[in-house]
């Protein structure tokens, strides 16, 4: 054990959340399935409606389209609260993110600069799945990658540069994964196709490159 | 890390004495500030570390995260 209380080699952010189970993969696997209930608990309802309005009375189609569009429609709103944790922040100052691009750049290979020169996501592959980091929050690609959690998570300090915002999440990942997933807050999980169509066009050749890397 | 994007603490070698002990003080010093101190291990790989280590390329100081 460190000073802090927690184990070594474990994020010593833990120690604030320490009411929380670490979230390893089987905790993972009990989430996801929640979200899925969840998301079902929501939708059939609509659909049901839709269907017993149209077997009632056929001149109530309008309204049971309108019923389905919210079953659509609120995983959708679900998905696009996920989508929205890698959203990129607000550059400041453009020395600042120079420099900082560097530091990113050592800490990664070719293939993740060039993908986080593309897209602003850093692509990291850990013992739960493949992970996308961005500057306040990150992306997990579980393997197979159908689905991804989305968790937001960020540096406590704003006036970071993007590209340190982004070192500071990916450093702390790489100490102790399961740890960066208890720290964080999970915003969606779902499956991938839904988050990949609430990205910002320009993300989603990364989140494409996670599920292809999660899947092999 | 700060908002300049990067700020350079200390350089040491391990065959200079006084230059560790500066760093070591000035390392001390961040992480009495809240930073916590991070050993890059190659790809995929970091420990934290909470005393300079002289035989490390590079540590890095960073603040704390949590969820947003």
């Amino acid at each position: 054990m460190t000073a802090g209380g927690t184990a070594a080699g474990t994020l010593p952010e833990r120690a604030g959340v320490a009411w929380r189970k670490p979230v390893d993969a089987r905790a993972l696997g009990a989430r996801g399935r929640l979200w899925t209930l969840s998301t079902a608990a929501h939708s059939v309802p609509f659909v049901a409606t839709a269907g017993i309005l149209v077997g009632i009375e056929p001149g109530l189609a309008p309204v049971s389209l309108l019923a389905l569009a919210h079953a659509w429609g609120i995983p959708e709103l679900y998905a696009n609260r996920g989508a929205k944790v890698v959203r990129p922040q607000r550059r400041r100052d453009a020395a600042a993110e120079h420099t900082a691009l560097g530091l990113l750049g050592d800490l990664v290979g070719h293939e993740a600069r060039e993908l986080h020169a593309r897209t602003g996501l850093v692509a990291e592959r850990g013992r739960l799945g493949v992970w996308l980091v961005g500057e306040a929050g990150a992306l997990l690609v579980r393997p197979g990658g159908r689905r991804v959690h989305c968790w937001c998570v960020r540096a406590a300090e704003e006036s970071l540069p993007s590209a340190d915002r982004t070192a500071h999440l990916l450093l702390a990942l790489r100490e102790d994964e399961t740890g960066f997933a208890t720290v964080a807050n999970l915003a969606f999980s779902g499956a991938t196709w839904r988050v990949a169509r609430r990205l910002a066009p320009g993300m989603r050749p990364a989140l494409r490159t996670a599920a292809r890397m999660a899947r092999g | 890390m700060d908002r300049t994007g990067h700020t350079t603490l200390a350089e040491w070698s391990s065959a200079d004495d006084a230059a560790f002990a500066a760093a070591a003080e000035a390392f001390r010093e961040q992480l009495d500030a809240g930073y916590y101190a991070v050993v890059s291990e190659g790809e995929g790989q970091a420990r934290q570390v909470t005393a300079l280590p002289a035989g490390a390329d590079l540590v890095i100081l960073r603040r704390p995260i949590a969820g947003g």
